[in-house]
């Protein structure tokens, strides 16, 4: 088939795939087989890979490891928390999920800036550092409600709120991914002196992944705080941080679909284990240490399920291979 | 003046343990280059085998110690063998996040087993508090200085002065050459991980005497500071380790003394990243060059 033809068909697969998990969702929940207490696992699962997604970005594709999501997740969460606490109508909730993701995005650079220059585990330390910061101040400030935090905050996510806002996580990630600029980030994750070489700006581009991550964490950190009406600063310690890369390393470091499926796969885990708490987090524990060690690229390792664009690269992959 | 001394007393007795975890985190970073992030919760178990020691066992604080170092140092070994070793020449990504998962592991499987709810620590030295002058020192905060004095002492005697100390440093100088010229590589690497574990499990002990409360996560965030403290003064590097253990101590009880208690982690994470910018190889630390 021609590579044109291959894209086009996936494009219509996306499409077909987004359109009818929509429709079976919303019509699962209109026929009542979704309830309610299901619908917080839908809207966990929603949140999840919208997090992920963002993370899969940073850590995944452009090989900056980061330990500090769920402080930029906070900043998302309590500004829209406050916005919609002030003015609780659709309109305050759009904004609050704009400025939530905004003011997400540029702590994402400030922060970026100067820890990028670090490597590895420095990077990794530095960011959970900055993550524990965020959640200190929110702990003490005032206006995040101190240590016991915001409630009361006006719920607004439904199904298709949080289907419109992860398939347009998931879409844009994969566009950013595909363009130029995405590429640079993979060749930043495959070789930083070989790309600086070729002329990459690898702090811009780094700087930027790290950017769009925390865009989108402060998304799913405004959505958090729709879904959850409460918001407490101990909800957005390491552990939360942790949660996320969970989910990225089992799907796979540099691949979106395996976001996906992890969040869901864990979701449902976690669901079906709610009432054995610490033995759920053992089992957990125990899957991290499993998947490092005996399949460490995770479920899908750097593949995707037939997104657009992506048969275009397997086949230039092909040759390569022949030829090592 | 007389409260600075106070703050100072305090802050050497809080920094001895910090030093004492942080000698782990150095030592094991310094021969396998990972940060182990399941430290802190071989302190937090040393601290339960300590308790268990003393309200069980019906032991001394002396003999409770023992216990404990001993068996952290078999802990510390298995985790190694186990979780560390298959991975040996894996990106250092996959080894980092194993150490996560060996700490949740850690700490849930303690939690399941003994509960989430805070305990006790029993009383097994005597309250006596000693004056010099305004400034107060209980026995416990000298059984903690001077049991990290004895503790750093025996260490730089094992380092510099015995055949196992000098295999640790041709290691972590070189692990390549060091095996070429027959040194055990991995029973190195097993007695940096028993020496570092037995004073995390020593630092335990001495944290349940001192603040008599220990649970099942208490080894997340001094965890975390003592891996600060080792950065502080240069990973890898002991006497580094040391330093920046007392340093952390006693800036994190000079901002709760003079500032506010509330942001005193901050305090440290800022200072962390302080250091992680201007000078990543830490006060004692010397820059190397990137060769490519």
């Amino acid at each position: 088939m021609e590579i044109r033809q291959m894209r086009k068909r996936n494009t219509v697969i996306a499409l077909i795939l987004m359109i009818g998990s929509f429709a079976l969702i919303q019509a699962l929940i209109m026929g009542g087989v979704i309830r309610s207490y299901q619908q917080v696992t839908l809207a966990t699962i929603c949140i999840n890979i919208i997090l992920a997604v963002g993370l899969n970005l940073v850590t995944g594709f452009t090989g900056q490891f980061s330990l500090g999501h769920a402080g930029f997740m906070a900043i998302g969460a309590y500004a829209c928390a406050i916005i919609t606490l002030k003015n609780g109508s659709v309109a305050g909730f759009l904004l609050g999920i704009l400025a939530g993701a905004v003011l997400a995005t540029v702590f994402g650079i400030l922060i970026g800036i100067p820890t990028l220059r670090l490597k590895g585990d420095y990077l990794a330390i530095a960011t959970l550092g900055f993550a524990e910061i965020i959640r200190i101040f929110a702990q003490n400030l005032t206006i995040t409600g101190g240590a016991a935090g915001l409630n009361g905050i006006p719920k607004f996510t439904n199904w298709p709120w949080l289907w419109a806002f992860t398939c347009l996580s998931i879409l844009l990630v994969n566009a950013f991914i595909h363009s130029s600029h995405g590429r640079a980030c993979i060749a930043i994750r495959e070789d930083e002196i070989a790309a600086e070489a070729m002329g990459i700006n690898t702090t811009k581009y780094k700087v930027m992944a790290f950017a769009i991550g925390a865009f989108f964490a402060g998304i799913g950190g405004a959505l958090y705080a729709s879904t959850f009406y409460i918001l407490k600063p101990t909800t957005f310690g390491f552990m939360k941080s942790i949660d996320i890369l969970m989910i990225v390393v089992l799907g796979g470091m540099g691949s979106i679909t395996g976001s996906v499926i992890a969040a869901v796969v864990l979701a449902v885990i976690t669901t079906a284990l709610q009432s054995f708490s610490e033995l759920r987090m053992v089992l957990y524990a125990v899957m991290l240490v499993a998947i490092m060690l005996f399949r460490p690229q995770g479920l899908m390792g750097d593949r995707e399920l037939p997104l657009p664009s992506e048969w275009k690269n397997r086949r230039k992959k092909q040759p390569q291979s022949a030829a090592e | 003046m007389d409260q600075f001394l106070q703050q100072v007393v305090n802050g050497l007795s809080l920094g001895s343990i910090y030093a004492l975890i942080a000698l782990g985190y150095t030592m094991v970073y310094g021969i396998i280059k990972l940060i182990n992030f399941a430290h802190g919760d071989i302190y937090m178990l040393g601290a339960y085998i300590g308790f268990a020691a003393v309200t069980i066992g019906g032991l001394g604080f002396f003999p409770a110690l023992i216990a404990a170092m001993v068996l952290c140092a078999l802990i510390g070994i298995l985790t190694e063998r186990i979780a560390y070793k298959p991975l040996r020449n894996s990106p250092r990504i996959t080894l980092l996040i194993t150490a996560i998962g060996i700490s949740f592991f850690m700490e849930y499987a303690m939690m399941y087993f003994v509960g989430a709810n805070v305990r006790a620590f029993p009383d097994v030295l005597p309250k006596t508090q000693y004056r010099l002058g305004s400034v107060v020192i209980n026995l416990q905060q000298i059984a903690i200085i001077v049991t990290t004095i004895v503790l750093m002492v025996v260490l730089q005697f094992i380092v510099h002065k015995t055949k196992i100390g000098k295999a640790m440093r041709a290691v972590s100088a070189d692990r390549d050459a060091a095996e070429l010229m027959g040194i055990k590589v991995d029973q190195t690497i097993s007695a940096t991980f028993a020496i570092g574990s037995a004073l995390a499990g020593a630092a335990g002990v001495l944290v349940g005497i001192f603040y008599n409360s220990i649970n099942p996560l208490m080894g997340m965030m001094p965890g975390l500071k003592a891996f600060v403290a080792a950065v502080f003064g240069g990973i890898g590097i002991i006497p580094g380790a040391m330093i920046g253990g007392i340093s952390i101590g006693v800036i994190e009880t000079m901002v709760s003394g003079y500032g506010s208690s509330m942001y005193k982690d901050a305090v440290v994470f800022a200072i962390l990243i302080l250091v992680l910018i201007f000078k990543p190889s830490g006060l004692l630390g010397k820059n190397v060059r990137e060769k490519v």
